[in-house]
């Protein structure tokens, strides 16, 4: 576990809102000058804390109208690799999430698609065929928000 | 204002990985950095794409646990949506709101350190959000794909 205090918490916080700030910006609002604050920029990159960059996307202005969450069950554990299940699952290009869950299901899968018929031929000629895919719940998103988390 | 080839293009490139430097997009999408900048604040104005969000790593934090709960709400109270999400939204350890059309209404992502502090934050927190009718939680064990690219 990575040890944080209390201006570390800070920068996470600044930057999980707009990561384009850079160390002079952020040592600014921080009271902190810019070498500090970059040196701990590079402790939270280098140590994996901060682990990339995130963008939300209308994605009905770029063509895709829906976004479905799918729970899958499979339907003859043991039996299927669950290795193989993954691989095949995650090189479907509208499939932009796959979770392995423990619960009332074993995937849950975040499908982007054009519409409800671009959906139903993804689900039908991509999931359904997925070796072990057994029940399947949908659920179709129609919102979204992110909190910043217990910083 | 349109949005064209090239934006897909550039689009496809940004999103795959947001976090890359604009060196390696200019190489990947073929085109300036200067190109780039224009058409990444333009698609910023019009509101297609949103400033880059660090993505934080919690179980390096410590929270070792996630949890996806589905909640059915008891929609025959009108405000059931808006008070749910208005309260999950005060809780720090969601760290993810989504609703639904279709069995599930609402989604929450919640962190916990632990099983004893999920366990707390459970009752404490959640099952005292409003106008819940059935919770299902599924326990995640690994992300296997986390991509939110388009397929463009």
């Amino acid at each position: 576990m990575i040890d944080i205090d209390a201006i570390d918490r800070q920068i996470l916080r600044s930057l999980a809102q707009d990561a384009s700030q850079n160390a002079s910006i952020l040592g600014r609002q921080l009271g902190l000058s810019q070498p500090a604050t970059w040196r701990r920029i590079k402790r939270l990159t280098e140590t994996g804390v901060l682990s990339g960059q995130r963008v939300a996307v209308d994605a009905a202005a770029l063509g895709f109208g829906v976004t479905v969450f799918l729970g899958i069950k499979l339907a003859t554990k043991g039996r299927v690799s669950l290795e193989d299940f993954e691989r095949a699952v995650a090189s479907i290009p509208e499939v932009q999430v796959v979770q392995h869950v423990l619960g009332l299901y074993d995937y849950r899968l975040r499908v982007v698609a054009r519409g409800i018929g671009d959906f139903e031929r993804i689900l039908r000629r991509r999931i359904m065929t997925l070796p072990g895919a057994g029940q399947v719940e949908a659920n179709v998103l129609l919102t979204q928000e992110r909190g910043l988390g217990p910083l | 204002m349109q949005i064209d080839d090239s934006d897909r293009r550039l689009l496809r490139h940004y999103l795959a990985e947001p976090g890359q430097s604009v060196v390696l997009l200019a190489e990947r999408a073929a085109m300036t950095q200067a190109t780039i900048w224009r058409r990444l604040e333009r698609l910023r104005q019009m509101g297609v794409i949103s400033r880059p969000e660090a993505v934080i790593d919690w179980r390096l934090l410590g929270y070792e646990v996630e949890v996806s709960l589905r909640f059915s709400l008891d929609k025959t109270d009108p405000r059931a949506f808006d008070d749910f999400i208005a309260a999950a939204r005060l809780v720090p350890e969601v760290i993810a709101i989504e609703t639904f059309l279709g069995r599930v209404d609402v989604r929450l992502n919640v962190i916990a350190r632990d099983m004893a502090q999920y366990q707390h934050i459970y009752r404490h927190a959640i099952l005292t959000l409003p106008h819940i009718a059935d919770i299902e939680s599924l326990m995640l064990i690994s992300t296997v794909k986390n991509k939110e690219g388009l397929p463009l």
